[in-house]
């Protein structure tokens, strides 16, 4: 592994842009952890509204409830790391916008709860923006199973889950697989955004 | 022939498949998927036209509900 020393790596990180679509059990975990390490900038984008169902695996908290998935992110990284860039939006992805709000990423998320979601944003970036790395969430419900859980890479498209587990009644999504397949996307996008920087020390 | 599936190589019957057909032998029942064959998007009005051939890239994500 490429060795850096932190103050190294957030200066790396400074000048780059990640955009997240979608700020649920994915999204806000992925952001939280790419606040922490000192992303330039995060576009985030959700058109929802935290509910009580959504605290057994999204970071938000109780007295959130109620509040735009966005703006209670942007409040949750600011109060974690102030000097991240934030840029909200609070609205629903279509093919159309897609292309708009993510120009100019160095690396894009898909962080959708719903399948439907995933491909249309898995296609129109593969149309549209094939030359941005995709690092996509894919199989996360249940509990237990960690060795399921991997990474498989197709050119600029990175997937991260165990690929075969979909949510169901007994079968919710919960916060530590959800959590770890996010922290897993976050992870990728930090090696690809170190790639090319010059080792420390 | 030979092809390259998910990263693994796989040897299929035959010397020309459509989308469709690879799915089906291959066992891909999910309703949402998405395909790409040699980095190149294929969407589903083109499953039925499209064609895998030997020594082919293909990549199949299965679209699964959970985030």
């Amino acid at each position: 592994m490429k060795k850096l020393t932190f103050n190294q790596i957030k200066e790396a990180l400074s000048t780059k842009t990640v955009g997240i679509a979608g700020c649920g059990g994915l999204g806000s975990n992925c952001a939280i952890a790419l606040a922490r390490v000192g992303i330039g900038t995060l576009i985030i984008v959700d058109f929802d509204v935290i509910s009580e169902g959504n605290l057994n695996r999204q970071y938000f908290f109780r007295d959130q409830i109620g509040t735009k998935k966005v703006l209670a992110l942007q409040d949750n990284i600011s109060r974690i790391n102030p000097l991240i860039k934030i840029q909200p939006h609070d609205l629903r992805l279509t093919s159309a916008n897609i292309p708009v709000i993510f120009n100019g990423c160095d690396v894009v998320i898909e962080a959708f709860d719903l399948a439907d979601q995933k491909q249309l944003f898995i296609e129109t970036i593969l149309t549209e923006m094939p030359s941005i790395p995709l690092v996509v969430g894919l199989g996360m419900a249940g509990w237990g199973e960690n060795d399921t859980i991997h990474l498989r890479q197709s050119d600029n498209l990175y997937i991260c889950g165990d690929e075969v587990t979909e949510i169901a009644p007994d079968c919710p999504p919960l916060a530590p697989r959800v959590g770890i397949v996010a922290n897993m996307q976050a992870n990728v996008t930090m090696e690809l955004l170190l790639n090319g920087v010059k080792q420390g020390l | 022939m030979k092809v390259t599936l998910n990263n693994t190589s796989e040897v299929v019957s035959g010397d020309l498949l459509t989308v469709s057909e690879l799915l089906k032998v291959k066992n891909f029942t999910f309703k949402m998927l998405v395909v790409k064959i040699n980095g190149k998007l294929i969407n589903k009005p083109e499953y039925e036209t499209a064609t895998v051939k030997e020594g082919d890239d293909v990549q199949v994500l299965h679209l699964i509900s959970g985030g």
